[in-house]
């Protein structure tokens, strides 16, 4: 299983894109942090997820004081 | 007069007033920001939920984006938030703040002094919310923050400048842009702290806590600019005792 979000999610072999997409998450408005690592944009397609991989995927929300 | 423009990390912006984004309705925040007469909105950077609404479909093109680490409780944390915020895509501003303190939200100034060193190397512009310490706050300036955020007041609390004379100590001896930041939570505390000699106000939650969230952001706007204009033109003096009359003291029917 992958944590993904701090879930753990049956996504061994896809790759993030993939997983993006399938989600239906915009790759271009959000971040991905791949094992506590930024992963570019370009890397999404490629990087395939292994079992106790930890993927953090994020993206703004509303904040203040 | 020259043009009076806050300039942080050697981006000028003709408005003193942050805004924050949380805690109200996306669909509030353009006409807060008009209002506001805000060039930067403070946002946070959280897990992405599928199906969720994005604030980026809500935040007007022509302001700057200013992500907060919030959330962080160390500055391993921060830095951390901060890189995630850069590859979202908005520039090298961050307002960073590491908390390890869930009751009263007070930031650690020795961990925020380690992150800001680190992100400042990074190329980063780092906006430091700290506990209002003049020594804390001439460390931060030693690694490299493009301004200081004081606290006024613990977050959200809306008690206005509890911390007051210790700000004023940062406005007189730090030569760095220092931002009221948490606490304030009324127009002329705003403004109070502006006529102090501040550079810049940032509130959120005495917006999103008001009857009329657009309407108070003018309010505050007003606020801002009058202080920071008592603060050019010089404040007046005040007497500890007795009264000096402002009319002439001869032509009195008395003779």
């Amino acid at each position: 299983m992958v944590q993904i979000n701090g879930e753990a999610v049956n996504a061994a072999g896809k790759t993030v894109g993939a997983y993006l997409k399938e989600t239906g998450i915009d790759p271009q408005r959000v971040a991905v942090e791949y094992n506590n690592k930024i992963l570019s944009k370009e890397a999404y397609d490629t990087t395939q997820m292994s079992d106790d991989d930890v993927v953090e995927i994020v993206n703004f929300v509303g904040g203040g004081c | 007069m020259e043009k009076d423009q806050l300039v942080i990390g050697g981006h000028a912006f003709d408005s003193r007033f942050i805004l924050g984004s949380g805690k109200y309705s996306f669909e509030l925040i353009d006409a807060a920001v008009k209002h506001a007469g805000a060039q930067i909105v403070t946002c946070a950077i959280r897990r992405t939920k599928p199906g969720e609404q994005n604030i980026m479909d809500y935040i007007p093109k022509e302001v700057t984006l200013l992500p907060n680490t919030s959330g962080s409780r160390t500055a391993e944390d921060a830095i951390r938030i901060a890189h995630m915020a850069r590859e979202l895509g908005c520039g090298d501003f961050v307002k960073l703040e590491v908390i390890p303190d869930t009751k009263y939200l007070l930031p650690d100034n020795a961990m925020t002094i380690e992150a800001t060193k680190v992100l400042a190397k990074e190329g980063f512009i780092v906006m430091p919310y700290m506990f209002p310490d003049l020594n804390a706050a001439k460390a931060l300036a030693d690694a490299g923050a493009a301004a200081i955020m004081p606290l006024g007041a613990p977050i959200g609390s809306n008690q206005g400048l509890a911390s007051k004379a210790f700000i004023q100590i940062l406005i007189d001896e730090i030569d760095l842009p220092i931002i009221v930041d948490a606490g304030i939570g009324r127009p002329s505390q705003a403004c109070e702290a502006m006529e102090m000699g501040a550079d810049a106000i940032m509130a959120n939650t005495a917006l999103a806590t008001a009857g009329d969230i657009p309407m108070m952001a003018s309010a505050f706007k007003s606020a801002i600019e009058a202080g920071r204009k008592a603060y050019h033109a010089g404040l007046g003096r005040v007497l500890v005792r007795g009264g000096a009359p402002s009319d002439p003291t001869t032509g009195t029917l008395h003779g």
